[in-house]
């Protein structure tokens, strides 16, 4: 690998396993940063970055923020309910408007899929997709894959169930691509009226019940029921969703011994998983979050060494 | 091709492979030599300090490194002490990240304790421009507030850019720009030498 070149990170599924390799290494080293006395490098000082979120998000959006902020870029925030978002502008217009004031990066999450790729193609600026639609989140893929390898030394040849609503989860795109690309073997586990067709397309094993789902699993990865997303009833009631997919101690026997539990965040307690487990010794759920600087932080830095020129 | 700080040493392979062969024109330190050279700037800086307590070696990556540590090993054998040794990457400092492309790799920054109100000496295998050294002055004082800090470094080929000078210096080898001083460590290389490389091609 001679070094990172694409202007955009959009998605997962464009890139190789070395492009994957090279962010997670260079995140490894940007972890360090986020522990010093200081907390912060001049690399991208003078850089503007701007934040620009159609839909509502705090944690991603913070992580991205802070991320920035470490790397000393100067940062803009535009979210949805302020400014033309709201006022009938259209999507392209508000994109020419920032590019005149010459950004250097656009972190952009939006409810459609594709208008990263749209925005990417328009303007100078890098752009960075934080979530489009039920497409991909590839940074949320990234730090995962970081937070694995950490306590599993490697991704491939390693077992891993994913479980929840898989339809609606742009987070489960983005790492059946990375995960399979990375050579690790996943099943996905949910309801089957929240399992889209073609899954077994994407190199994937599907399972209908939770224990087969993370049978034998080293990785565990539950995935938050999106109460908001729920504008038809997928299934009957919360109880009913969490005594057939919540997880819980007993039916966490089912993964293998030392098997490491994720969750993207925000967790509903009690409805994909029992709050003993969520706070129990195998839930990697918060380094996961620490992690997601070091991710920004790798992903931002190697993007702000590409020129639009030059990509 | 912009002039990093360290083309010099750190990215021998990737400019030959850039821009043509390189060619040996001159040994400056064969293996013995080299030993000599580090056990006579292991005994400066204790000289130089009054003794070796308080004192961090800090090296700066990649070469720097086993430098740090050869003097490290050399202050343990004269004085029976072991000097803790830090590691210092000093890319996110770097002055010319906005001119080259793609990104260089970053790797990680370790420090064995807090280096407030110790002596830090910096070690690194070639000062050149004195910008590397700009960028590792900066890192460090992000991460506390040294007593004092001190540069060793095994050759000084000159052609300074800033205003730096080094406190121990192994050989000051006068070189031309288009000159290549090659560093070889033992520890990370299978030999010990310097050497002036020639571009041919």
């Amino acid at each position: 690998m001679s070094g990172w070149r694409r202007k955009d990170l959009l998605t997962i599924a464009d890139l190789s396993s070395d492009e994957i390799e090279l962010i997670l290494e260079t995140a490894e080293s940007f972890r360090e940063v986020s522990r010093r006395p200081v907390k912060k490098v001049p690399t991208l000082r003078g850089k503007t970055v701007v934040n620009l979120f159609f839909e509502p998000s705090t944690r991603t959006r913070s992580s991205f923020e802070i991320a920035e902020k470490r790397l000393s870029a100067d940062t803009i925030n535009f979210s949805a309910g302020s400014s033309g978002l709201v006022k009938g502008e259209g999507l392209v217009d508000t994109a020419l408007n920032l590019q005149a004031m010459n950004p250097d990066l656009i972190v952009i999450r939006h409810a459609h899929p594709g208008v990263p790729q749209l925005l990417a193609g328009r303007i100078a600026a890098g752009v960075i997709n934080a979530g489009d639609g039920a497409h991909e989140h590839p940074t949320q893929a990234l730090l995962d894959a970081l937070t694995i390898r950490q306590h599993k030394k490697r991704i491939e040849g390693l077992k891993i169930g994913i479980v929840g609503d898989i339809e609606h989860s742009r987070v489960v795109r983005s790492n059946i691509h990375l995960l399979t690309k990375m050579g690790a073997s996943v099943t996905v586990g949910g309801p089957r009226t929240m399992m889209p067709a073609g899954l077994g397309k994407m190199g994937v094993v599907v399972a209908h019940d939770l224990e087969a789902a993370i049978d034998g699993a080293d990785v565990i990865m539950m995935l938050r029921v999106q109460m908001e997303r729920q504008s038809r009833a997928r299934f009957p009631s919360v109880r009913e969703y969490f005594n057939l997919f919540g997880l819980t101690r007993e039916r966490l026997k089912a993964a293998k011994r030392g098997a490491i539990i994720l969750h993207p965040g925000p967790m509903n307690r009690g409805v994909e998983i029992a709050s003993d487990v969520a706070d129990g010794p195998y839930s990697v759920i918060l380094e996961q979050v620490a992690n997601g600087v070091a991710v920004r932080m790798a992903v931002l830095y190697l993007l702000s060494g590409v020129r639009a020129e030059e990509a | 091709m912009p002039r990093l700080g360290k083309s010099a040493t750190v990215s021998t392979s990737a400019t030959a492979a850039q821009m043509g062969n390189l060619k040996p024109r001159r040994t400056i330190l064969d293996s013995a030599q080299m030993r000599r050279t580090v056990r006579r700037m292991a005994g400066q800086i204790i000289e130089f300090n009054g003794g070796s307590e308080n004192l961090m070696l800090v090296g700066i990556r990649t070469r720097g490194v086993p430098l740090a540590e050869a003097i490290a090993a050399e202050i343990e054998r004269m004085e029976d002490v072991e000097v803790p040794v830090g590691v210092l990457d000093i890319t996110l400092y770097r002055d010319d990240l906005s001119t080259i492309a793609p990104q260089p790799v970053v790797k990680e920054t370790h420090f064995p304790r807090t280096l407030s109100d110790l002596v830090v000496v910096l070690c690194d295998d070639v000062l050149y421009t004195g910008r590397t050294v700009r960028a590792a002055l900066d890192a460090l004082i992000d991460f506390g507030r040294p007593k004092r800090v001190q540069l060793a470094v095994l050759i000084d080929r000159g052609h300074r850019e800033l205003p730096i000078q080094a406190d121990v210096v192994g050989k000051k080898v006068p070189t031309a720009a288009e000159e290549i001083v090659e560093v070889r460590f033992d520890a990370v290389d299978g030999s010990d030498h310097v050497e002036i490389l020639e571009l041919v091609g």
